[in-house]
């Protein structure tokens, strides 16, 4: 008789619940899973090569595009790593600024991770409540920047500009009525920082409306509860940070423990699993929802206090201001130097990390004392989560590798690269 | 009715239920949106009515391609059995009082013939389609499909014992005094459970989950033959719909001032869109746990109905009652 061998199964590159291009070979007996092989590379950009050959301000968007749900946590990253060789620091005001955006990011990617996550097991109302408050956020993000994913709005040595006095309003249509309308842009009325803070008081009600609809579930906990575990001691074994880290058990949080930043001005808690299971996870995000909220509260009581400079004043890093430029030579010459050659970086290396939502994003920059870096290395948390892939869903059935993949979080951005 | 008048109303009925079913997938979109605090279709015509047509052109203009590796006949055949047996069991169900195209004596069995035989559908797809997806959907399908039916059809003896006839006319007169969801709610509820089990629709679509099966059986479908997938899937709805109404909501009955088909098509409509909203607020549960779900809880509480209905009936009412 001939030997008989599992069923192979490719799931992806192009499969709904694959999260982009994530290729599992999965190796089945039936339902069940034997191996599931990830493999890597299908959306690798040679972000890292890239940023070698570009000054250094030219790569900050580059980085928005790692992993593109938590743009601007990225961009503070490979920022954080710049301001450490050239040894500045911004103004205060633009920290708090980052903090807080670096807040609306996580709820961004929290968002959108719940809604998939959701989705994948089949609950597709919460998907789209999800992305009704990410739309309000994305906004945000529009209005600071002008863009609404890429944002490129943080520079070494501040932000690119301060919060504007405006938020972008809804335009009259005809599927509106115009009480609808108005309904619509009563929140956007004001700054962009009253925006945020009416967002703020409104999205803890929001959360429970998410809740509502899963935490309680019984389906929801029957296809969560016990899939996936992941103990303590190899979570860290594994390399994993972040929410995976967190839902496992162990308090570990860079914003707590290696605070960059005013993160050690801010009251919030870390949230900490227990099982290590994706209910565990799940929760452990959703409570970060929370206390994201609250440290976006502080921050914003804090900005309308206090207005100041959000770049620092160096001419040799931070461009002048336009107006400057109309009649000072030593500002046009400084534009156009650091427009086109940049400004160059003592030579040195050295690691700088952030609490990305997803997990610890570092940056391993080298510089030679050029205008462009010598080497730049990330460090994506998703990398070491997909690794786990094999070990979380071995056993487990072909539905809760959808689980498992939602749980981890994974956006194929920052894991190729 | 002559068979002249037969044959209009047959006609009449046909195209009645495939303009619902197109219909409905614009209902199911508008309400879903509405629930999700969204818009949904609302571009073509008076609130994107015309949207459904809109789809209905669109599918039938699209390439009708069949992958060069499937098992042709079957593959071209296994879409046209689930609208088929689905249009033929609506032939059983009683509009209004003699507006029914079957009243056979067995019209209950007949039900249950044409739900079994579009199993073959989607297992025919799964197999023919030569696509591991397909084949784990058809896979399931048969394993969920064919344990479902059995509670389906346990769970309405307690029906046919309190009606005492197969015919369905008959169990709607039987429910003049009392709905048969009042004495019959264990039943209502199995039933209900496998009704959405065997229509597929969410939260048990595992056939067709596509967050782990991509599309499931009718991955490899496209055009018409996908179209017909589709109207399989809203007509079963409606049909188990009413299904419900007339087996346990007394058909037709309601108070004298609305028509007889009136009070039935409301009843109807209300179980669609029980579906639709249980679309939107549950996940899917595991295939493994959907089917413990079925041989653990609803087995033993579909015969346990049966034993205490029977038990009833043989204590409250004569000997002539029951043997007849």
């Amino acid at each position: 008789m001939p030997e008989i061998e599992s069923f192979t199964v490719n799931f992806g590159p192009q499969h709904p619940a694959a999260h982009g291009v994530l290729r599992l070979v999965l190796e089945m007996e039936g339902e069940v899973i034997h191996k599931a092989d990830p493999h890597v590379g299908l959306l690798h950009r040679a972000t890292e090569k890239l940023a070698e050959t570009k000054p250094y301000n030219q790569s900050i968007g580059y980085m928005d595009r790692l992993d593109y749900v938590s743009m601007m946590c990225n961009e503070h990253g490979y920022v954080l790593a710049i301001e450490k060789l050239l040894g500045i620091k911004p103004p205060i005001r633009a920290q708090y600024i980052r903090v807080m955006f670096d807040e609306i990011t996580r709820i961004l990617n929290h968002l959108m991770w719940l809604g998939a996550h959701a989705m994948d097991i089949g609950a597709m109302t919460v998907f789209l409540y999800c992305f009704r408050e990410r739309e309000d956020l994305m906004d945000v993000y529009e209005a600071v920047s002008g863009t609404r994913m890429h944002a490129t709005y943080y520079r070494p040595g501040g932000v690119y500009r301060d919060l504007p006095d405006k938020m972008p309003q809804y335009e009259p249509s005809p599927y509106r009525s115009a009480k609808e309308l108005e309904e619509l842009n009563e929140a956007r009325s004001g700054s962009v920082l009253d925006f945020i803070e009416h967002f703020a008081d409104r999205f803890p009600a929001r959360i429970d409306e998410y809740e509502t609809l899963l935490t309680d579930n019984r389906i929801w906990k029957q296809r969560t509860v016990n899939i996936g575990v992941v103990s303590p001691e190899r979570a860290m074994q594994l390399g994993f940070s972040g929410p995976m880290l967190r839902g496992s058990g162990v308090v570990w949080d860079l914003r707590k423990h290696q605070p960059y930043e005013v993160y050690d001005q801010l009251d919030f808690d870390i949230p900490v699993g227990k099982n290590g299971d994706c209910y565990d996870r799940y929760l452990v995000r959703v409570e970060e929802l929370r206390q994201s909220t609250r440290i976006i509260k502080q921050c914003v009581e804090w900005l309308k206090k206090n207005p100041g400079p959000v770049m620092i004043d160096d001419r040799k890093i931070a461009p002048p201001r336009r107006i400057e430029m109309k009649d000072d030579m030593e500002s046009l010459i400084h534009h156009f130097k650091l427009f086109t050659e940049g400004y160059s970086v003592p030579e040195g290396e050295v690691y700088a990390a952030v609490e990305a939502p997803k997990g610890e994003f570092g940056v391993y920059l080298i510089s030679d004392g050029a205008n462009k870096p010598y080497r730049v290395k990330v460090r994506a948390p998703g990398f070491p989560h997909l690794a786990a892939m094999n070990e979380m869903v071995k056993g487990h059935m072909l539905a809760d590798v959808v689980a498992v993949i939602g749980t981890q979080d994974i956006v194929f951005g920052e894991i190729d690269r | 009715m002559s068979v002249v008048a037969m044959l209009f109303f047959i006609v009449v009925l046909l195209f009645a239920l495939l303009a619902a079913a197109a219909l409905l997938t614009w209902v199911e979109r508008r309400l879903l949106a509405w629930w999700q605090d969204r818009y949904g279709p609302n571009r073509a015509g008076p609130f994107g009515i015309l949207q459904a047509f809109a789809d209905v052109i669109k599918i039938l203009l699209k390439e009708d391609w069949i992958p060069p590796l499937a098992d042709k006949p079957v593959f071209v055949i296994a879409p046209a059995i689930v609208a088929v047996t689905m249009l033929l069991g609506f032939a059983i169900v009683p509009l209004a009082p003699g507006l029914v195209i079957a009243d056979l004596n067995v019209a209950l069995l007949f039900f249950f013939a044409m739900t079994g035989l579009s199993v073959y559908s989607v297992t025919f797809a799964g197999w023919a389609s030569n696509n591991n997806y397909s084949l784990l959907g058809s896979l399931r399908t048969a394993a969920q499909m064919i344990s479902y039916e059995v509670f389906m059809l346990l769970s309405l003896v307690g029906v046919v014992i309190l009606a005492g006839s197969f015919r369905l006319t008959d169990i709607v007169d039987a429910q003049r005094g009392m709905w048969f969801f009042v004495p019959q709610f264990v039943g209502l509820v199995v039933f209900f459970l496998a009704a959405i089990a065997e229509t597929h629709r969410l939260p048990f679509d595992l056939p067709e989950a596509e967050h782990e099966l991509v599309a499931g059986y009718h991955t490899e479908y496209s055009g018409m033959k996908f179209g017909l997938f589709f109207l399989g899937e809203y007509l079963g709805m409606m049909l188990s719909s009413a299904m419900i109404v007339t087996l346990f909501f007394g058909g037709w009955l309601g108070p004298p001032f609305l028509p007889p088909i009136v009070w039935f098509l409301l009843k109807t409509a209300f179980f669609v869109c029980l579906y639709l909203l249980l679309r939107a607020a549950l996940p899917r549960p595991r295939y493994d746990q959907l089917m413990g779900y079925a041989w653990k809880f609803l087995l033993p509480v579909a015969l346990l109905n049966i034993v205490v209905t029977g038990a009833i009936v043989v204590a409250t009412r004569s000997p002539a009652e029951v043997g007849s």
